[in-house]
């Protein structure tokens, strides 16, 4: 018997933590991501409020006096996962305006897109961020976005505003480039490559990893700034390269985390081959993220000429919001130099506001190429599922 | 005997209410979502349909997802299976450790693994570098390339615990007197095996090949990270169209054509099991198990304790000493960084908070997946049918087998099911059920939970229950005295199954858009997202904590018993 009553009452206590998740348990400050006020809140806050119910959350801090009817309501922002800002940047937002914040991570930015195309008949957010420009073109067509002129465009240049109607705004932008292992390098006695044309020589064979790009989106990028540098037409075109590139053994992994981590020898993985797709800021994250271990980084950019691809990222109002008026508060912070000058070191990203400062490790170590490969969001969407294709056929089969 | 089988089951309608709740659950959470997701992918026409049934590459890619899945099933039977047996016969200080460190890989997330091999086998990997050390090496002597070997190893690795706990634990219970007898006989030590035990194993040998093959023909990680882009199964070449194409007429072929084959594979193994079940008695297995005596069974118990040591437990440990090894040598700063919201992100989550997620929505899962998986295999296991070869064993079967599909279903058509279905404004306000995430998960628990209880039920000797009723215990409680203990090894093992597949599944919490509640394979992934060494050690210092969590979960829930019951 005495068994008995000790399998009800663990049986009970499994029920209790299973129900623990359907009811809303009190939220610590480490998944305060909706509230970044609320980290020393009380324990009232609901845990999952509904993005299209009238919000009942309740402000679990004393909400600006002067902040209009919008206080209170919630505003609820769809994007991927590697998205992140600081907790006083969102406080400050959240003091200005009196709304709170909540923010869905859905995936991958691909995987966000997709999701907020098949859900546009009951959208699951107000705003997402995260389309970048290589989606730009599906986005649109797709006409899930309500367009916004916002007066803070005004300071951000022309070449990253690629929506002319306005549904998808720029704000931030990076660069897809090789990187290479400085150490390794060094000890082989080898200089780095100084065009894509070189990664096809002998000394390069086997030294390069990059990601399948129908699976990845560095790996998709680098695609695209071979298929600008080398073209379409001609002796020798795209195709050609990745045959060459193949021919010399170029390795090709699924994902950029495998890419980097376990098959480049710069990283903390130690794998085997020096050359890595992955970003222009990936030199600069290796010393910020070193813990003050290192003051140069283990890294370096390979910027040849045709080898780097910009991904400029935007942000849009999603159809159906009942909060349109809110949602373009949220847009015009984001392009405020407040937003802007926290991208760096939350995303290793470029703010799109050119006169919001960056962060000395980024001055000092994240280098811009010059001449990023020039395909635009509609020749990209054009060519994709072609492009990806014959890739496959190239390189994978 | 067919007629009086279980007495609370006896074949009243009234008896089939649960399991035709548990099937009425299948239908609302499984095959409505499937449907609304079929129903948008053809809503343009069926040309896409038509066009993914007439190119070879789907034909090879199905070869091959079928040819690596029967391969990997077949190796993971051959290591495993004696495994089992020494698991169910043999008493060895460490056994208990042992079986709930065989059962972490099953929940580690592939990049992870991928990393781990990495720490190990990888160029400057502990075996290299030790290697390099003492034979005073330049270069790495190993290296292991990525391919159909690798992806072997890997579903071996992942895989193993399946055979252990549902073969030894079906055998754990079997009277070896029927062996014993045999030999009495003058049968040999082989004959015996082959003729007496393998043949009362073989529903339960039968429903962890058919686990195996279905997780290994969908398998989706493994193939993409171990095996290089350049092998595909038909889940990856979903994922391909659905993320980067959003091709979802191809995607929903594929993702047919993928669950037709799971169905058409579990008809057959229903088929077979349905009758290959022997009723028995069954052991406690205190008298099953004893010490190894000689030096052939210590033999025999070390060889299989050295495979899980070397096969499943060298990789995890490599990763547990990487995630210790700081940029100064030996250190737990990894582990205190976790702690720390270092660049003050609104997303920061605490371990504790991601750990305690995890186990939140894993015991969730597995309450859900025994509360309806339980039912529906007394529903199988008792068919009300006078001939199992009439149509009414046929529908029987086919049930058996649609309970095992989502399983065999794409993970990322399923997660879009589920999208879809719920975007119509009725039903928008179901999109952030917490519930979601644990039923989602459950659906992928079911079949761990039915296959393992079946061949128990079909095994059960109904002169058991029968006894009982004559000496006037109700229906209830001979139920509660009599076959919960005889069942309740076979329960365990399905909880330990459901609680481990929602430990490692982070797929189904990406898919459906959630607010942020992180579980730690989640975090794991976000923190591989970035460069750095800082995101690399935490990384591997949430994987042990998986790992930890992940062994200390199994070893308690080995620890529940049932009244009266001595396993």
């Amino acid at each position: 018997m005495k068994r008995l009553i000790a399998l009800l009452t663990l049986t009970l206590l499994l029920t209790a933590c299973g129900q623990s998740a359907a009811t809303p348990t009190p939220v610590p400050s480490a998944t305060a991501a909706a509230y970044p006020a609320a980290s020393d809140a009380p324990t009232s806050i609901p845990a999952y409020p509904v993005a299209t119910d009238a919000p009942t959350s309740v402000p679990a801090y004393p909400v600006a006096t002067d902040a209009p009817a919008s206080a209170g309501q919630t505003l609820v922002i769809m994007t991927h996962d590697s998205f992140s800002v600081s907790e006083e940047v969102l406080a400050a937002f959240t003091a200005q305006t009196g709304i709170l914040v909540q923010v869905l991570k859905a995936g991958d930015a691909g995987t966000v897109l997709n999701q907020a195309i098949l859900s546009k008949n009951a959208p699951l957010a107000d705003l997402l961020f995260g389309v970048d420009n290589t989606f730009l073109s599906r986005a649109l067509e797709a006409d899930i976005f309500l367009s916004y002129d916002s007066p803070a465009l005004a300071a951000i240049p022309a070449e990253l505003r690629l929506d002319a109607s306005n549904r998808l705004l720029p704000v931030d932008y990076g660069y897809v480039t090789i990187n290479y292992d400085t150490a390794t390098l060094e000890s082989a006695g080898l200089t780095p490559p100084t065009s894509l044309e070189d990664l096809t020589k002998p000394e390069w064979r086997g030294k390069l990893v990059v990601e399948d790009p129908s699976t990845s989106s560095p790996g998709l990028a680098f695609l695209l700034a071979t298929i600008s540098h080398f073209g379409e037409e001609g002796d020798y075109t795209w195709k050609e390269y990745w045959r060459d590139l193949r021919a010399n053994e170029v390795f090709v992994s699924s994902g950029w985390s495998d890419a980097y981590y376990t098959q480049f020898s710069g990283s903390s993985g130690a794998g085997a081959y020096p050359l890595v797709v992955s970003y222009a800021t990936s030199p600069a994250a290796e010393v910020y993220f070193s813990e003050g271990a290192l003051s140069a980084p283990p890294t370096g950019n390979l910027l040849v000429p045709g080898g780097s691809f910009r991904q400029i990222e935007f942000v849009g109002i999603l159809k159906g919001t009942q909060h349109e008026d809110l949602a373009r508060q949220f847009v015009d912070f984001m392009l405020s130099e407040t937003f802007q000058a926290d991208i760096p070191l939350q995303m290793f990203v470029y703010p799109a506001l050119p006169s919001a400062p960056q962060p000395e490790v980024f001055t000092q170590f994240a280098e811009v190429p010059s001449q990023p490969a020039g395909l635009t969001p509609e020749q990209i969407e054009a060519g994709r599922e072609i492009w990806l294709s014959e890739w496959m056929e190239i390189v994978l089969r | 005997m067919k007629t009086l089988r279980l007495s609370v089951l006896a074949s009243k309608p009234i008896r089939l209410l649960p399991g035709g709740l548990a099937l009425a659950f299948l239908l609302v959470f499984f095959f409505y979502p499937l449907g609304a997701i079929l129903g948008l992918s053809f809503a343009e026409g069926l040309a896409g349909f038509w066009a993914v049934l007439r190119d070879d590459y789907t034909w090879r890619v199905l070869g091959f997802s079928a040819a690596q899945a029967a391969l990997s099933t077949l190796l993971t039977l051959l290591v495993g299976l004696p495994g089992a047996y020494v698991f169910a016969r043999y008493h060895f200080p460490g056994r208990e450790v042992l079986r709930a460190v065989a059962g972490v890989p099953f929940v580690m997330p592939t990049v992870v693994v991928a990393a781990a091999l990495g720490a190990l086998l990888g160029p400057r990997g502990l075996i290299n570098l030790g290697l390099q050390a003492l034979f005073d090496l330049p270069q790495p002597p190993l290296r292991i390339p990525n391919g159909l070997g690798l992806v072997l190893l890997a579903h071996t690795f992942y895989n193993y615990t399946v055979v252990l706990r549902m073969v030894g634990g079906f055998w754990a219970n079997l009277d070896p007197r029927l062996e014993q007898a045999a030999a009495l006989l003058g049968a040999s030590r082989w004959r015996a095996i082959r003729e007496v035990t393998l043949p009362l194993l073989a529903p339960a040998i039968g429903a962890a090949a058919l686990l195996i093959f279905i997780f290994t023909f969908t398998s989706f990680g493994v193939v993409m990270i171990l095996g290089g882009p350049r092998m595909a199964t038909l889940e990856v070449v979903i994922y391909r169209q659905t993320a980067q194409l959003l091709r979802l007429d191809l995607a929903a072929t594929l993702a047919l054509l993928q669950a037709g084959c799971t169905l058409l594979l579990s008809l057959i193994y229903t088929r077979l099991a349905a009758r290959s079940a022997i009723p028995l008695d069954r052991l406690p297995r205190t008298a099953v198990a004893r010490r190894p005596q000689g030096v052939a069974q210590h033999l025999l118990v070390g060889a299989n304790v050295l495979v899980i040591l070397v096969l499943l437990a060298t990789p995890l440990v490599a990763l547990v000493v990487r995630s210790l090894l700081g940029p100064e040598g030996l250190s737990l700063g990894y582990y205190l960084a976790l702690g720390e919201n270092r660049s003050n992100s609104a997303f920061f989550v605490a371990p504790l908070t991601a750990l305690s997620n995890s186990l939140r929505i894993a015991s969730a899962t597995a309450i859900i997946a025994l509360l309806v998986g339980i039912p529906a295999a007394y529903l199988l296991g008792n068919a009300p049918c006078k001939q199992p070869r009439s149509w009414c064993g046929a529908i029987f079967n086919l049930i058996d087998a649609l309970f095992m599909l989502p399983l065999g279903t794409s993970a990322v058509t399923l997660g879009l099911g589920y999208l879809v279905a719920l975007s119509t404004p009725q039903l928008a306000g179901l999109r952030s059920w917490p519930w979601l995430i644990p039923l989602a998960h459950s659906l992928v628990a079911l079949p761990f939970v039915i296959r393992a209880l079946l061949p128990t039920l079909r095994g059960l000797n109904p002169r058991l229950a029968e006894a009982a009723a004559l000496l006037g215990a109700s229906p209830w409680r001979t139920w509660l005295w009599i076959e919960l203990p005889l069942i309740m090894p076979a329960i365990i093992t399905g909880a330990v199954f459901a609680f481990t597949v929602s430990l490692g599944e982070f797929g189904a919490s990406l898919l459906l858009v959630r607010p942020d509640a992180p579980t730690l394979p989640v975090m794991i992934f976000r923190l591989l997202g970035q460069p750095g060494a800082i995101n690399y050690g935490q990384a591997l210092a949430m994987s042990s904590i998986l790992m930890l969590t992940t062994a200390v979960s199994f070893i308690a829930l080995e620890r529940i018993r049932p009244p009266g019951a001595e396993m």
